[in-house]
This record gives C-alpha cells, structure tokens and sequence, in this order.
C-alpha cells in the first residue's frame, strides 16, 4: 500500500458549525495534521455588555441551540452569585430536571441522528427511515418525550423561557408531571431497546486510545450534572469554580492563532467521556449495567467511546428524571415572589451541558447592568484534544490507507459531538 | 412543482437552534422528506447538490465571505427562505451593532489578539439586505408548526401566510393576565403574533423576537406606557433585544 495520504475534507458533515480536516503524508512522513475550525465569530461577551441582569441569560442562551438550557443555567448561576442571590430547593430540582432533559435530547440527537450513520456506513439518517424504520420511531419516540420534558418544565424546547433569576415564573401542573413520570418510566424499555441496537453496532467504532486529563464538574451527593466542583485525574482535591480560569487556561499557540486550553498535560477532555471517567462510580445502577453491556468500564481512553458514554447518560438522565418528578409530586409547586435586589459584583456559573463543562462568569454594577462577560465553552476545551487525538491516530495507522483513514478521523470529530456555533470567543484556528 | 422539489439548508452566524425545531418535528420530518428532496444539509448529511428549488438561510451575515457564500446559494436557487430571526433581522446578533464601534467588541472579546485578520466582522445583516430574499419566517426559535405549514404551501406552489396582528389577540384569546398588570414591560401591542404568545403564557414579557407587525400601532402603544407610568425610551431599549427596527417592514 503506498504511504502517501492527502485528505482535505472541507467543513465536515454531520456535526454543529464548521470544521475542516487536512492531512498530509508523503511517502510515510507526516507534513501535516490539522483540525481547523473557520466559523463566524459572534461576540457574546460584548453584546451583553449593557443590558440588565434580567436579560443576559436570555441573550446568552442564543450561543447554541441545541444547549440552550445549559447556557441558560450557567448564566444565571453567574448573575445570582455576582448578586448573592439564593433559589430555593423546588427552583435547583425544576433546574435538574430540566438539564436532564437537555441532556437526553442532545444525546439522543447526536449517537442516533449524526453518529449512527457512520456505523452503518450511510450519509444521513434519511436513508434508515427506509430501511430501519423500526428504530428510526424509536429514536424519534425518545427525543419527542426529552423535548417534551423540557417544554413541560421550561416552557419551551429550546431556549427556555420560565427559568429566571432567582426562580421560575411558571410551574408545571402535577398532572403534566404525573404523565410524564409515566412515559419516562415506559420509556427504559425503549432506552433498554436503544442500546441493543447500538451494542450491535458497536463493533464499528474504531480501537484507538490515547489517555489525557479529564476534566468534569464533581459533587459527593450524586453523578454531577448541575452543581458541583471541578475535578480532574491529575489533580487530587476538586477545585473551586471561581477558579475556572487557571483551570482552562486558554491560550494562543506560537504556530498557530487558535486559543487552546491546557492544565496539566498537553491537552485535557471535557464531555460525557470524562464526566464518566470521574464520576462513573456514582451511576445508577441500571446506567452502570447498560455501560457494561456496550462494553464501557471506567476509566477508558477511546475518544470514540464518548458517543457509549453518551448512551449510558441518556439512561441515567431518565432515571434521575423520575426520582426528581417523584420529589415534585410532593411539594407544593408554587411560583415564587422573589424581590431582586441588584448590587455590583462578579460571580461564575458552571453547569455540565452535553458536551462537558460549561462557565460563565459576569460583572454587573449597582444598577444590575452587565459590565464585562466571558464565556468558555466545552467545545473550545475540546480542540486542543481532538488535535493531539489526531496526532496519535494517523500517527498509528499510516498503513490503513486514506479513505478509511479520512472516515475514522472523521468519526473522531464527530465523536466529540462538536458545537461549534456556540463559538462565542473562539478564535479561527489557521494551522501552517 | 411537480416532482418533489430539491430542498437544501443552509446556516450563517446564529445558535443553530431553528434547524433544531426541524428535528423536533419528530415523526412529521419523516412526512416532511417524504414531500421533499433534501439534497444539501451539512449538519445531517454528507453530500452536496449544484441547484437548488429551495434554499432554505439559518442565521445573519457577518463577514465578506459570509456574504459571497450567501450570494453564490441565490444564484444557484430557485426560492430562498430565510427562516428564524437572525435571518429575518439579524436577530440577537444584531446588538453587537449597537456598541460604540466593532474595534472596540472585538477587543472586550478577544484581548490583544482583536486585530488579526481572521477575527474580522462587519455589522450584522438580516438576508435580505444581501440578496433577494422570497419567504421569511420570523422568531428566535421558529414555530416548528409555522415551519411545516410554510413548506407545504412553498410545496404547493401558494405563497405562505404569517400572521400580520400583534401577540395581544393571541394573548387576549388565551385569557392570560396583561404582563402590564403583572408589573412587567410587554411588547405584545407591537410584536408579530404566530408564536401563540408563548412568552406571556408562561409568565414573561414578549420581546418581540419575531419582529413587529407591518404598521405597529404606536398611538395604542403610547397610551398603554402612559396608562402604566412607562417611558418609550425602556420600549426602545427592550425592542433591539431581536434586533428589530419597528420602520422597517419584514
């Protein structure tokens, strides 16, 4: 086989935003190994800049779509602790239930619609309507009741409406949640069902693994996804949110202009891989049975076992989701009056969203006007280890020849279920 | 049309969030490929098509090559709809037009590295102030049964119909109680109904992010503000949220 590969895929399919592959090896020498990202730049941290504490969520939730919910919590858990301000015990469990939601549309949304395709060697999902129907309703059966939980909770799918400063301007009714209890309880069946046919899939995903620094929220009560303290396996105590900004440490390279982030290694991973690698032992027991039938045992190195790791989510999102229904079922759903009173001060927000760690972090004078804004998004955390990923693998596998190569490398971006829209200080990635 | 038209989908600077209310058409998308052909859909499909029936436009234009990349999709398109408001109007995007000067946004966001070439933007643009746009459907997110029923009737060869009355018989009819009462500040007498008042049904003001109606009632308006001790400057303030300009028609 000659060792001469040439893959320029120019902004690659199947994944949010734009991103480019580029490989060149002549006569087995690697001249170049590139993942470069050339999406439009948007400037969220200076169009809050300005507007009133009441409206920054509702503008930064506009960063993604498909994690709207996710920017929407981590923005006000930024403007309530710049403010001091406390939710209430019903406010932080509607908030849990709703992230999980998230968590299971975008899941879903991403192993069956986007990476599915890959295992079965077709384009798109269209083409399975034809030929696996069967699944193909079981898929939208899922993802119709995640977004139907997140209506029901905040208001609408996407970009919620009823989560608010300090409280929720909304409460679902008992009957909405008792339904609901129901249908995600029938649906471990379908989840149960899901993960049969992956597991039958599974043998398609490539046999590659490179260790790096695994970073994910942490807390003691439970598999964090809301609240929680950043820890890594490199470090031996969890750190401080506040402190995000010598955790990420984002940075531009000499040979190249694109921000990275590092903490104590070359590169570190964020999203369902490393909340798994972290927190596994803290699953659910049916979660922890479905990792252990696709073959998923902590800590695992294969970036491409994400999408399992995402898997194995959905199932403990809907479990969780019905223990906190129950919770609900016994406390009186009430809107709370809540009286904001804005003073200046500076505070960060983390919360977990599909694709890893996620902070905010705001500055509002006495009057609740925003002053200065920063956002750092898990997608950017993730390009400095999808580059490194890259590295290994071709690397590794200069035999393999470049269409299969091109598919895997591919597949390994999509692994990462990338958002790259979500772009808000993001700088293009030019690599010489 | 007669055979089944030749769909693509394209997005420009936004969240991505109104291509997401196509998928959460759930069990109807597979009506939806079945009325039409979708030959180009980069986040769903690998593949690229020359021409196109209908183009469908995610998102505003913010940078020269943005803007020779939309200009190329209309001259290779049949129809061009532009759907969701950052489309529409350059929606959220838009506020960044509002700041002193784009130097000074390029700076708060990315620090001494503002000036490098790549970083470069220009004043967010709505579709049209580019190229010739045929169909809007407006709000951020887009209405996914809005959505439906414009594509049928594109389908169809009818010109779509979106509501041209404000949120305030939508929300009249739904018996919510007046965000004015509530205490709050409402763009309901101004903003473009179609989305079922679904802001104000669930306890909070409308932003007007799909837009005003063609000839806002701006008399009513001021009577409501006066009625409730409301100044039109905190209208002016809260209606660039969507980045909509009340004198323009859309």
């Amino acid at each position: 086989m000659s060792n001469n590969i040439k893959i320029d895929v120019h902004h690659i399919t199947r994944v949010e935003g734009h991103g480019n592959i580029s490989v060149d090896v002549k006569e087995g020498k690697i001249n170049k190994v590139e993942w470069q990202v050339p999406e439009a730049p948007r400037f969220f941290e200076a169009m809050v800049i300005g507007r009133g504490y009441h409206e920054v969520a509702t503008i930064t939730s506009r960063i993604c779509g498909i994690c709207s919910i996710g920017h929407t919590f981590a923005s006000l858990k930024a403007t309530e602790a710049a403010m001091g301000i406390e939710i209430s015990d019903l406010t932080r469990k509607l908030r849990e239930l709703l992230l999980h939601g998230e968590t299971l549309q975008s899941h879903i949304l991403h192993v069956c619609y986007l990476v599915v395709p890959d295992l079965l060697k077709v384009n798109s999902v269209f083409p399975l309507i034809k030929t696996h129907t069967e699944v193909v309703l079981l898929v939208t059966k899922l993802h119709r009741l995640a977004n139907e939980l997140c209506e029901i909770i905040g208001g609408r799918t996407t970009h919620p409406i009823r989560a608010r400063v300090g409280k929720f301007s909304m409460m679902p009714k008992k009957q909405e949640l008792e339904s609901l209890k129901k249908r995600l309880t029938e649906s471990v069946g379908d989840l149960k069902a899901l993960a049969e046919v992956v597991k039958s899939l599974a043998g398609g995903i490539p046999d590659f693994t490179r260790e790096t620094e695994y970073l994910a929220l942490t807390n003691d009560n439970e598999y964090a996804f809301y609240d929680g303290e950043c820890k890594t396996n490199d470090i031996n105590k969890p750190l401080h949110v506040d402190g995000y900004y010598d955790i990420v440490n984002e940075f531009v390279v000499p040979q190249s202009t694109a921000k990275y982030g590092k903490f104590n290694r070359e590169s570190f991973m964020v999203g369902a891989l490393a909340r798994y690698n972290n927190n596994y032992k803290q699953l659910t027991p049916l979660s922890t049975s479905v990792a252990g039938m696709l073959g998923l045992k902590g800590p695992n190195y294969n970036p491409y076992m994400n999408n399992i790791a995402q898997v194995v989510e959905c199932v403990f999102a809907v479990e969780r989701s019905i223990e906190i229904i129950d919770e609900l079922l016994n406390t009186e759903l009430k809107v709370e009056k809540k009286e904001i009173r804005t003073k200046a001060g500076k505070g960060v927000g983390a919360v977990e969203v599909p694709r890893g760690i996620l902070f905010h972090e705001y500055k509002y004078d006495d009057n609740g006007i925003c002053t200065e804004a920063n956002c750092v998004i898990p997608t950017n955390l993730n390009h400095n280890n999808i580059q490194k990923d890259f590295e290994k693998y071709v690397k590794e596998n200069l035999s393999i020849g470049e269409k299969e190569m091109g598919f895997n490398l591919e597949m390994l971006v999509r692994a990462y279920d990338p958002c790259i829209s979500c772009s808000t200080h993001f700088l293009n990635i030019e690599f010489k | 049309m007669g055979s089944k038209p030749k769909v693509a989908f394209f997005d420009f600077a936004c969240c991505e969030g109104c291509q997401l209310q196509i998928a959460n058409l759930e069990e109807d998308v597979i009506g939806l490929a079945n009325l039409v052909d979708v030959v180009e859909f980069r986040e769903v499909l690998t593949g690229t098509a020359p021409e196109y029936d209908i183009a469908f436009i995610e998102g505003s234009i913010t940078r020269k090559i943005d803007e020779e990349r939309i200009i190329d999709i209309r001259n290779r398109s049949k129809l061009l709809v532009a759907f969701g408001q950052c489309a529409v109007s350059g929606g959220i995007n838009r506020l960044k037009n509002n700041r002193e000067s784009l130097d000074q946004v390029k700076k708060e966001v990315y620090g001494d590295s503002y000036n490098m070439p790549h970083l470069d933007t220009y004043a967010t643009k709505g579709v049209d102030e580019v190229v010739k746009v045929d169909f809007h459907i407006p709000g951020c997110p887009i209405d996914k049964t809005e959505f439906l029923n414009v594509v049928k009737a594109i389908a169809l060869g009818k010109a779509p119909s979106i509501p041209n009355y404000p949120v305030c018989i939508e929300c009249k009819l739904k018996e919510n109680e007046c965000i004015f009462d509530l205490g709050g500040v409402c763009l309901g007498p101004l903003a473009r109904a179609g989305c079922g008042a679904i802001c104000p049904s669930n306890g909070v003001a409308c932003d007007a992010c799909r837009g005003t109606v063609d000839n806002p009632n701006k008399n009513a308006m001021h009577e409501i503000l006066e009625k409730y001790n409301y100044t039109v400057d905190e209208i002016k303030r809260k209606i660039n949220l969507f980045g909509v300009n009340p004198e323009a028609k859309k």
